[in-house]
């Protein structure tokens, strides 16, 4: 009888070191659900779900502070893949979805403030102090935040047209959709 | 020597309408009235345009430079002048422009200067940089630039070059009429590319429906007393695929996402053979190609074309039927419509098909998918299309990929077998373009979250910094504070500070000290903004002539009186004359 106490005992102290042993040793930084949650998000760096940024917006999500259809460049397709993985039913969005957009600077009225250089997330603005300012397409992200800084109000968004290089094949599928019912 | 033939998988055997436009041989296509080339022909980077609008061009002369190395030039394909570098319609399955320069030629098709190099006195190296300035590239259709295949693998060994001059796909014969009238200079091109990739074998590929070329070729390739082995293989659509003729050939299956020259095997179409030694030996770049035009036309036949000939004026060589109805561009099975009428043909134009209605009747309903497998059959990369279909309509692209979606060569034979009638090839290419949109886009948001991160770590860094720089300047003003206000403290310390020290000497100290520091400050400003005065020199009065500097001296004598008489505003205007003075 004390034997098999001290044995079942011996066995709670063995185990109880290993377990601390190794939440000490293999302890996982950060949140791995933030990274997962960050990762669906389009990385705009927008703010339009209220939260600085995508990670803040990924921490509130992982948190439960904020709901999952928050995203407006995500869109509905992004709104899905959050409910998926996190097993949440997915809402319509809370917004509209917009097309995909990147900022232009009208380069004739630009007066050089580098007031939207200091406002650019991602650093795409390219310009300097009293020089005219322009906008790396290729690095822009369509967040609009260098819209509303602007003194002058050169800066517009301008949806990105289909070109070859972004061309893509249709969904060969035609919807039937029924035919609308005279009033 | 009895060379043993192996077989792919899969495949079909179309109705091969080839007959129709081999009658007639090659003929050179009339000048057309506006050429519109498009800069972007090859696979990788656009050529930047080298003209500008209303510059006279000669017949071959570089009119976009090849952007990086997987890139090819474009030439312009007669002298004219550039009536514009704008935006025109491609000749893409999509119908959207493309940037073009767009050529009226002046009638006179003057050559600039070709310079024929003998290729074995250069570098490999040089060869290939002609290569790619002469715009040569994969004439296949995949229009891949062939400059960067001709470097042999540093660790495979090179065995086998394989020309491909099978041509499986229906109606096209634009490389048969090649091989039957011009062999020689192809297989020169061969040992072209032989001599840059030193294959231990050179095997040219042709499918046994075309007798003529196989023995073309054969006459070539002992005329010129070659080793290259002529195969005639089996005619079986789709035989002309890279990796399905290197099968046959070579008995090599190239795996899943790997190339051929991981296997030590190289693939080259025969045009493109011809091309690159009309580049190297004649000075030509690739300003035509040979096009079949067949269909529902009068005349079927082939013609050398100048690159940037508009689709209308081409197939009024052929005199179309009148129940012409639209133009397929490639073949029967791969090809797709031409956008428009102003589409100009490209280097990967191979054949343009008239269509009509009792051609290519229109297609019946597609029907559900009875899963019968004949499609997994047929497929000669043996991939399972029935389920690649599921996943692709469903939208369920990372199935797709599992289920190798990347593998298919898009080659229509299972949509050719199909019973239900579905249009699988067409569900692939979806599937395939929102697979590498989605990955452009992930691509995207990892270089905009890297860039917002470094930003904010940057801004930290400066904020640090900053305030690091300030709490310096601080402790070197209250340094300097200590040190300065020495001999006045005792005086202070007469005066305030003894009847102050009952309630405390620190507190009454420090506004003090604050009030000193201010005062010192701006001391110190007007200090060195009058140094900067004074170290400006008056840029004016230098290189002065004799005259002028009498007259300066005749009106600081006139002045000189006048300051006398107003004592209090003398001092500044005698500093400036003295100032004046010295600078003179």
């Amino acid at each position: 009888m004390l034997t098999a106490i001290l044995i079942m005992a011996l066995g709670a102290v063995v185990l109880g070191a290993a377990l601390g042993y190794a939440s000490i040793k293999f302890k996982v930084e950060g949140d791995p659900l933030v990274d997962k949650i960050d990762a669906i998000l389009p990385q705009t760096q927008c703010g339009q779900c209220g939260y600085p940024g995508c990670k803040p917006y990924a921490e509130a999500i992982s948190k439960g502070e904020a709901d999952i259809n928050l995203c407006p460049p995500g869109g509905m397709e992004g709104v899905q893949r959050l409910a998926d993985l996190l097993g949440r039913e997915a809402k319509p969005l809370d917004a509209e979805e917009k097309p995909k957009q990147v900022a232009v600077i009208d380069e004739q009225t630009c007066i050089g403030c580098t007031l939207c250089i200091q406002a650019c997330p991602v650093d795409a603005i390219v310009g300097a102090a009293k020089q005219m300012h322009t906008i790396v397409e290729s690095l822009c992200t369509g967040c609009e935040l260098c819209v509303p800084p602007c003194p002058v109000e050169c800066i517009r968004m301008e949806a990105i047209a289909e070109n070859i290089d972004n061309w893509k094949w249709k969904y060969p599928v035609i919807e039937i959709k029924p035919l609308r019912q005279a009033a | 020597m009895l060379q043993r033939l192996f077989k792919f998988k899969g495949g079909v055997k179309p109705q091969t309408n080839k007959t129709q436009s081999v009658g007639l041989p090659i003929a050179v296509a009339p000048l057309p009235t506006r050429l519109i080339v498009p800069l972007h022909q090859s696979i990788g980077g656009t050529p930047d345009p080298l003209v500008a609008p209303g510059e006279r061009v000669l017949k071959g002369q570089k009119i976009g430079g090849a952007d990086g190395w997987i890139s090819s030039a474009v030439h312009a394909p007669t002298s004219g002048t550039v009536l514009a570098v704008e935006e025109r319609v491609a000749p893409h399955p999509s119908g959207l422009p493309t940037l073009s320069v767009i050529i009226e030629p002046d009638g006179r098709d003057e050559w600039i200067t070709r310079t024929p190099v003998d290729y074995k006195a250069l570098a490999p190296e040089t060869v290939r940089e002609m290569l790619r300035d002469a715009g040569v590239v994969g004439l296949g259709g995949a229009v891949f630039p062939s400059h960067a295949k001709l470097s042999a693998s540093k660790t495979v060994p090179m065995e086998e070059l394989v020309i491909n001059g099978a041509e499986c796909e229906p109606y096209i014969t634009c490389d048969d009429l090649l091989m039957r009238e011009r062999a020689e200079d192809v297989v020169r091109g061969v040992g072209l590319f032989r001599d840059l990739l030193r294959p231990k074998r050179v095997l040219i590929g042709i499918e046994d429906n075309k007798p003529e070329a196989v023995a073309a070729m054969k006459r070539a390739v002992q005329a010129l007393g070659e080793d290259f082995a002529v195969i005639a293989v089996p005619t079986r659509y789709p035989a002309g695929g890279a990796k399905q003729l290197i099968r046959v050939l070579t008995g090599k299956e190239v795996p899943a996402a790997k190339r051929s020259t991981e296997l030590g095997v190289q693939c080259f179409n025969v045009a493109t053979a011809y091309t690159a030694w009309r580049a190297v030996a004649h000075g030509e770049p690739v300003i035509s190609r040979i096009v079949t035009l067949t269909g529902n036309v009068a005349q079927p036949r082939n013609w050398e074309v100048l690159i940037g000939t508009p689709l209308a004026e081409f197939v009024a060589l052929g005199q179309p039927k009148a129940d012409t109805d639209g133009y397929l561009m490639g073949g029967p099975m791969m090809g797709f419509e031409m956008p428009s009428p102003d589409a100009p043909l490209v280097k990967a134009t191979n054949c343009i098909i008239a269509g009509s209605p009792t051609l290519f009747p229109p297609k019946a309903p597609e029907m559900p998918c009875i899963r019968c497998g004949e499609c997994a059959k047929a497929c000669p990369h043996e991939l399972q299309p029935f389920e690649l279909y599921w996943f692709a309509r469903a939208k369920n692209f990372g199935k797709t990929q599992e289920y190798s979606i990347f593998d298919c060569i898009e080659c229509g034979c299972c949509s050719y077998v199909c019973p239900s009638r579905i249009p699988l090839v067409q569900y692939f290419r979806f599937a395939k373009s929102e697979i590498w949109a989605r990955e452009r886009e992930k691509n995207a948001a990892d270089t905009a979250k890297a860039r917002f991160e470094f930003r904010n770590l940057r801004d930290e860094r400066e904020k640090a910094e900053k305030a690091e720089r300030l709490a310096k300047a601080a402790a070197a003003k209250a340094a300097e504070k200590k040190a300065e206000p020495a001999p006045a403290a005792p005086a202070a310390d007469a005066g305030i500070g003894a009847p102050a020290a009952a309630d405390g000497g620190a507190p009454a100290a420090a506004p003090l000290d604050a009030e000193a520091v201010k005062k010192a400050t701006i001391a110190a400003a007007i200090e060195r903004a009058r140094q900067q005065r004074e170290a400006v020199q008056p840029k004016n009065t230098d290189r002065l002539t004799p005259a002028q500097q009498k007259e300066i001296a005749e009106i600081e004598a006139r002045r000189a009186p006048l300051q006398a008489e107003q004592p209090e505003r003398s001092a500044p205007p005698a500093t400036d004359a003295a100032q004046e003075q010295q600078n003179q």
